[in-house]
């Protein structure tokens, strides 16, 4: 093994860059995800079958196809549909589209764990389904959901890499380009590898924080 | 699209099942091998298993199977053939999110059956492979069923390191053809198939395992991965 210190140190500003759009992706994924998981979610309540079914059946769908095959089509297909986009904003778009069937499931569970009696409650004071919603079923709901949605972006922070395969230039990205122009592998893999390790570390130990902060 | 190319498609069909198969045996192996050293007595063995998952959960599968393919070979002389490098990466990553299924699902099991069997004087190994597995592996089935699935939608990513899986012969197709929208619905669709398949056995391996146990299979289940930091509840 031959570990070469100067390597790493040309990596470096190639890496800080790379950080930043991979943080970039992944906040706005996360947030695409938070809210269209729970524009499904609450389709799945429609009392209707026109509604739910065919909102199960894409969501399935998207949950249980790779991630990188939906990359490649929204890339490829979406321009021949006359539909032009940056490479980063494709790249959060699919993220925030596959992660948000996973976030429904997690909004579905916590509007199921609210109280039946908050529901009565709202029916007794003949609250309009509106207000229903916004000022006493999702403020609890989201309130128990938090730590579950934050694995999730953890989650995600693992599959940004593959953005790369977009041409995006995140973390992994910037470390295959310098590892094609220097042909040095070893340093910018291994430093993207602790790199990542750390991040979801640190952001695990975070959550833990959040969710005894928040589920009492 | 021609017979040629649909060739193409189904040898990559092929790879993928082939991957899928070598890499969830890899990663059932080590899940189980980890997760029972998470529940260890010796300090020692738990802080390793431990470290083991945090830094295996921790890492991206791509950074992980970037690694095996450039990194393993100049450190230690040797090459490994392209399935078995995707196996090894695809294996160990997966295998650290299964050891948390398989430490939950132990430590699941009422205390009061362990403690029967110490009573027994059963020794430590006769009360995990007689008293906790046999309990325990059916309440695996459905979190590994959702596994399973995620190890498939993993297997995509060997393509970028050139390997002729499904994902792989469909970027060629798509090269051939120029022409992307048909070749990629199919990909997704035939993604699709295979999950559903998967998740069809997975069912059935569960009813069986416990009705070996004498208890019904769960009605309906979240695809809900595991808890990052939190263990599994």
């Amino acid at each position: 093994m031959n570990w070469d210190w100067g390597a790493v140190a040309d990596f470096m500003p190639h890496f800080w860059d790379g950080l930043l759009v991979t943080l970039q992706a992944l906040v706005l994924g996360s947030l695409i995800s938070f809210a269209l998981g729970l524009v499904w979610a609450l389709l799945m309540r429609v009392p209707t079958r026109w509604v739910t079914w065919p909102v199960g059946i894409v969501t399935e769908f998207v949950r249980n196809t790779p991630l990188l095959v939906q990359l490649f089509f929204l890339y490829y297909v979406l321009p021949e549909w006359g539909l032009t986009f940056s490479a980063l904003t494709t790249g959060v778009f699919a993220i925030g589209l596959h992660y948000s069937t996973y976030t429904m499931q997690v909004y579905r569970a916590g509007i199921e764990a609210v109280p039946v009696g908050q529901w009565e409650a709202a029916t007794a004071l003949n609250l309009p389904l509106r207000r229903t919603w916004t000022v006493v079923i999702l403020p609890q709901a989201i309130r128990r959901v938090v730590p579950a949605l934050g694995n999730y972006v953890i989650a995600m922070l693992k599959d940004t890499p593959m953005l790369m395969a977009i041409t995006v230039l995140d973390m992994m990205g910037e470390a295959r380009l310098f590892s094609q122009q220097t042909f040095r592998f070893t340093e910018p893999l291994t430093v993207i590898g602790v790199a990542f390790i750390l991040i979801s570390y640190l952001a695990s130990v975070l959550l833990r924080t959040l969710e005894r902060r928040l589920v009492r | 699209m021609t017979s040629g190319l649909w060739e193409l498609v189904l040898r990559g069909v092929w790879v993928t099942i082939q991957l899928l198969f070598f890499s969830s045996l890899l990663a059932a192996a080590v899940s189980f091998v980890v997760g029972i050293a998470r529940t260890h007595r010796l300090w020692i063995v738990r802080f390793l298993a431990g470290f083991y998952t945090e830094v295996f959960r921790g890492t991206s599968a791509l950074v992980m199977i970037f690694w095996v393919f450039f990194v393993l070979p100049p450190a230690f002389g040797w090459q490994l053939v392209p399935m078995w490098a995707g196996t090894l990466a695809l294996g160990l990553t997966y295998g650290a999110y299964g050891s948390e299924i398989v430490r939950g699902a132990l430590t699941a099991v009422d205390p009061a059956q362990q403690e029967g069997g110490i009573a027994l004087s059963f020794t430590p190994w006769q009360r995990m492979r007689l008293i906790l597995l046999p309990q325990a592996v059916p309440e695996m089935i459905p979190p590994f069923s959702n596994l399973l699935i995620e190890l498939l939608k993993g297997t995509a990513l060997v393509s970028i390191m050139g390997m002729g899986d499904l994902a792989f012969s469909g970027n060629l197709v798509r090269l051939a053809l120029q022409e992307s929208a048909e070749i990629y619905t199919y990909l997704l669709l035939i993604y699709f198939v295979i999950a559903f398949l998967l998740t069809r056995m997975m069912r059935g391996l569960e009813k069986k395992l416990k009705a070996g146990v004498g208890k019904a299979p769960q009605k309906k289940v979240a695809a809900v991965r595991v808890p990052e930091g939190s263990g599994v509840r």
